[in-house]
C-alpha cells in the first residue's frame, strides 16, 4: 500500500466562511486505490474538506493536488471526481439509464459503448435490468446503488462519498458497508468517504483521518487508531474507552515486547500504580491519561490467580448491565475513576452471573493494552 | 353543529354567486338575440359570434393583444428566471433589497405605472405603439414570473447541480440538462400567468396605445356605441373561456410547479 503513488493531496488547506474557520491547516495524503475515511462529529470540517476536493468550495489557503497536478483553481466539472451524496441527488427527470449515462453522454462516448458500460455499471451495483425505471420508483437502497453506478461508470480520478449510507436503515447500512468495501476493492478506485459513524469507518477504511474543530487529529489504519489513539478525543470517539488519569513516575526498559515501560500513579489517595507501554517525551510528574478498551480488561474472581496481566487493581462493582453478547461491569477503582469491563457471555446459558453488584473484584489488564494520552 | 351545517353551505353558495353570477350573465347575453341588455331575453342566436369574427378591427385588436402578450410574457419569464436563479443560488450585494425592489410593480397601481411610462417614453422620444405596451406589460408581469420561479427554485436540491458538475457538466450544460427540464412546468406556469396579466391589462394599454389598440382598449372604445354592445359581450365571453382554460391548465400544473423535493431523501 505504501508503494502506491499519491492520488489526492490536501496541502495545508484552510477554509474560512465569514470569519468562521471550518477547516484549519489540514494536510492529507491519499494514495491510489485507497479507501480513505474522514471521520468526525458534525461540524468538524470533514464535509467541507471533501467539497474542496470535489471543487465545490475553494480553499482560502493551501492547495489541492491530484497526483502531482495542482487542481486548486480547477472547476468541479473538469476534475473527474465521482460524487455520491447522502440524499443520492439522482436526476428525477431521467431514468436510471439516463442518470448512469449522464457523464458518458457529456463525454460524447459512442452510444453502443454507453449502453454496454451502463449495463456493466448496473450489474456491478447489482441492479441489472433496472435501467428503464425512474428514480422515484426505486427504494432508498436501490437509489444509492444507482448513485454509486453513476459516480463509478466514467472511471473518475477519485470517488467522493458524503455519508452515502446515512439515510438507510441500520440493517441495510451494515450490508451496504461490506458491499461498498468489496466494490471499491474490485474496481480499484480511490475512495474518500465522509462519515460520523466510527464503526462504519473502522469497517470499511484502509486509513482514517479523525477530525475535530476543523483539524486532523490523527491519521491511521483502523487497528492503529483503535489500539493506539493519539489523544483523548480520538480514544473517546473511536469505540468506548476507559480513561484513567494519573501522573508519570518513571519510564524504563522492561516492557512487554522489549519496549519501554512507564509507571504511572493513578489519581487518588490509594497510591495505585499502573504500567503502560512507553512513548516518547514523557517526564516524571507529567499528567497523563491511560486509555484501556473495555474488552481488554478482565475481572479476576476472588481467590483466583492473576494471569499474564501486569496491571491489577482492586475495586468495587457498581453496576452490571447485560447487553446480549456481553455483560458490562462498571467497577469503581477509587479516586473518582470508574472503568467498564466487558465480559463476553460465552459460557453456557443459565450459568451464574459474572459478578454481583457491590462485590469486591480485581480488574486485570496488560501494559501493552494501555495507551498513554498526554493530558 | 347545526349552525355549521347550514352556515357553511350558505356561505359557499353566496360566494359562488358573487364570483360567478356576472360571468353567467355575460355568457347568457352573448347568445341573446337583441341589442338591449334586459330581461326578458329575445331568443337564442350565434350571430354575435359570426359578426365578431367578421369585424376586421376587432380581430386586429385580438391579434395585437396576443402579440403583446407573447412578447411581454416571454421577456418577463426570461428575466424572471435569471432573477430567481440569482436570488436563490448566488450571494450578491443588495440581495436583501432585491426582492422588495423587484416586486414593487405589484403594488404600484397600474394607472400610475402607465402615466409614469407615458412620461418616460415621451421624454426619450419613443412613439406610442404596441412595442411600448409590450415593454410596460413586461414590467408589470415580471414580478409574477419571478415569484413563481423563485418558489420552484427554493425547493430545488442544490446537490443536483453539484452532481451534474461532478459528472463533467459545465454551468450551461447543467442548466440545459438538469435545471431547465426540472423547472419546465414552473416556466410554463410563469409564462401563462404573465400572458394573462398582459392580455387583460387595460389601464396601461389605454394610456400607451398608439394607432393600434389591444383587445381591452378596443372593447372599451366600442362601448360608446350601443349597437356594438352585444359584440363586446360576445368577445368578453370568448376571452373569459380562453382565460378560464389557461387557469385550469395552471391548476393542473400546480402539482408539478410546487413539487416537494424528490422523495428520494425520505425513503429508507
Amino acid at each position: 500500500m505504501s508503494a502506491s503513488p499519491l492520488a489526492v493531496k490536501v496541502d495545508a488547506v484552510t477554509k474560512r466562511f465569514a470569519g468562521h474557520v471550518a477547516v484549519d491547516r489540514v494536510t492529507l495524503e491519499i494514495r491510489q486505490g485507497e479507501f480513505f475515511s474522514l471521520l468526525g462529529p458534525s461540524g468538524c470540517g470533514k464535509t467541507t474538506t471533501l467539497r474542496m476536493i470535489a471543487g465545490f468550495e475553494t480553499p482560502t489557503e493551501g492547495r489541492i493536488l491530484f497526483g502531482d497536478e495542482d487542481v486548486t483553481g480547477r472547476p468541479a466539472h473538469l476534475r473527474r471526481v465521482g460524487m455520491v451524496f447522502q440524499n443520492y441527488a439522482l436526476f428525477p427527470h431521467l431514468s436510471v439509464e439516463g442518470n448512469v449515462a449522464f457523464a458518458l453522454r457529456l463525454q460524447r462516448v459512442p452510444p453502443a459503448d454507453i449502453a454496454q458500460r451502463v449495463a456493466a455499471a448496473l450489474a456491478m451495483v447489482r441492479l441489472p435490468g433496472l435501467g428503464a425505471r425512474m428514480p422515484a420508483q426505486l427504494s432508498g437502497g436501490q437509489q444509492q446503488r444507482v448513485a454509486l453506478a453513476r459516480a463509478l461508470v466514467f472511471r473518475p480520478t477519485v470517488v467522493l462519498l458524503d455519508e452515502p449510507l446515512g439515510a438507510l436503515d441500520q440493517k441495510l447500512r451494515k450490508a451496504m458497508q461490506l458491499e461498498l468495501k468489496a466494490l471499491q476493492r474490485d474496481v480499484g478506485l480511490t475512495f474518500v468517504y465522509v462519515t460520523h459513524d466510527q464503526e462504519e469507518a473502522l469497517t470499511m477504511s484502509d486509513r482514517i483521518a479523525v477530525m475535530d474543530g476543523g483539524r486532523v487529529l490523527q491519521v491511521a489504519d483502523p487497528q492503529a487508531l483503535y489500539e493506539r489513539p493519539a489523544s483523548r478525543f480520538v480514544a473517546d470517539f473511536i469505540g468506548i474507552s476507559n480513561t484513567l488519569p494519573g501522573t508519570v513516575r518513571e519510564q524504563a526498559g522492561g516492557g512487554q515486547g522489549g519496549g519501554d515501560l512507564v509507571t504511572i500513579a493513578l489519581q487518588g489517595e490509594r497510591g495505585v500504580s499502573l504500567r503502560a507501554a512507553g512513548r516518547e517525551g514523557l517526564v516524571a510528574g507529567q499528567a497523563v491519561t491511560a486509555a484501556v478498551r473495555p474488552e481488554r480488561m478482565r475481572l479476576v474472581p476472588p481467590g483466583a490467580a492473576v494471569g499474564a496481566e501486569d496491571n491489577v487493581v482492586e475495586g468495587t462493582v457498581r453496576d452490571v448491565v447485560y447487553t446480549g453478547s456481553d455483560t458490562q461491569c462498571f467497577v469503581d477503582l477509587g479516586g473518582g475513576t470508574t472503568v467498564m469491563v466487558r465480559v463476553p457471555n460465552d459460557r453456557a446459558p443459565g450459568a451464574t452471573p459474572v459478578v454481583a453488584r457491590g462485590s469486591s473484584v480485581r480488574v486485570a489488564w496488560s501494559s501493552h493494552s494501555t495507551a498513554l494520552l498526554i493530558a | 353543529m347545526t349552525r355549521r351545517a347550514w352556515g357553511l353551505p350558505a356561505y359557499y353558495i353566496g360566494l359562488l354567486a358573487l364570483l360567478y353570477l356576472p360571468l353567467v350573465v355575460l355568457l347568457v347575453f352573448a347568445f341573446n338575440d337583441g341589442t338591449i341588455l334586459a330581461f326578458p331575453m329575445r331568443g337564442f342566436t350565434l350571430r354575435w359570434f359570426q359578426e365578431l369574427f367578421a369585424t376586421e378591427a376587432l380581430m386586429r385588436a385580438l391579434r395585437n393583444s396576443v402579440a403583446v402578450g407573447l412578447g411581454a410574457a416571454t421577456v418577463a419569464v426570461i428575466l424572471g428566471a435569471c432573477g430567481a436563479i440569482a436570488f436563490v443560488r448566488f450571494t450578491f450585494r443588495g440581495k436583501g433589497a432585491f426582492m422588495s425592489v423587484a416586486l414593487l410593480p405589484l403594488y404600484v397601481p397600474f394607472v400610475v405605472v402607465g402615466v409614469a411610462l407615458l412620461l418616460l417614453f415621451s421624454v426619450i422620444g419613443l412613439p406610442r405603439s404596441l412595442l411600448t405596451i409590450a415593454a410596460a406589460h413586461t414590467v408589470v408581469s415580471f414580478p409574477y414570473a419571478l415569484l413563481i420561479l423563485t418558489a420552484r427554485l427554493v425547493g430545488f436540491d442544490p446537490h443536483l447541480e453539484e452532481a451534474a458538475m461532478s459528472l463533467g457538466a459545465n454551468y450551461w450544460q447543467t442548466l440545459r440538462r438538469v435545471i431547465l427540464p426540472l423547472i419546465a412546468p414552473a416556466l410554463l406556469a410563469a409564462w401563462l400567468t404573465a400572458f394573462t396579466v398582459s392580455f387583460d391589462e387595460f389601464a396601461i394599454a389605454n394610456l400607451l396605445a398608439g394607432a393600434e389598440p389591444t383587445l381591452p382598449v378596443y372593447l372599451y372604445s366600442q362601448l360608446r356605441m350601443s349597437a356594438r354592445l352585444p359584440l363586446v359581450i360576445a368577445m368578453a365571453g370568448l376571452v373569459m373561456v380562453i382565460t378560464l382554460s389557461i387557469f385550469f391548465t395552471l391548476v393542473s400544473l400546480r402539482r408539478y410547479v410546487f413539487r416537494a423535493p424528490p422523495p428520494a431523501a425520505r425513503v429508507a
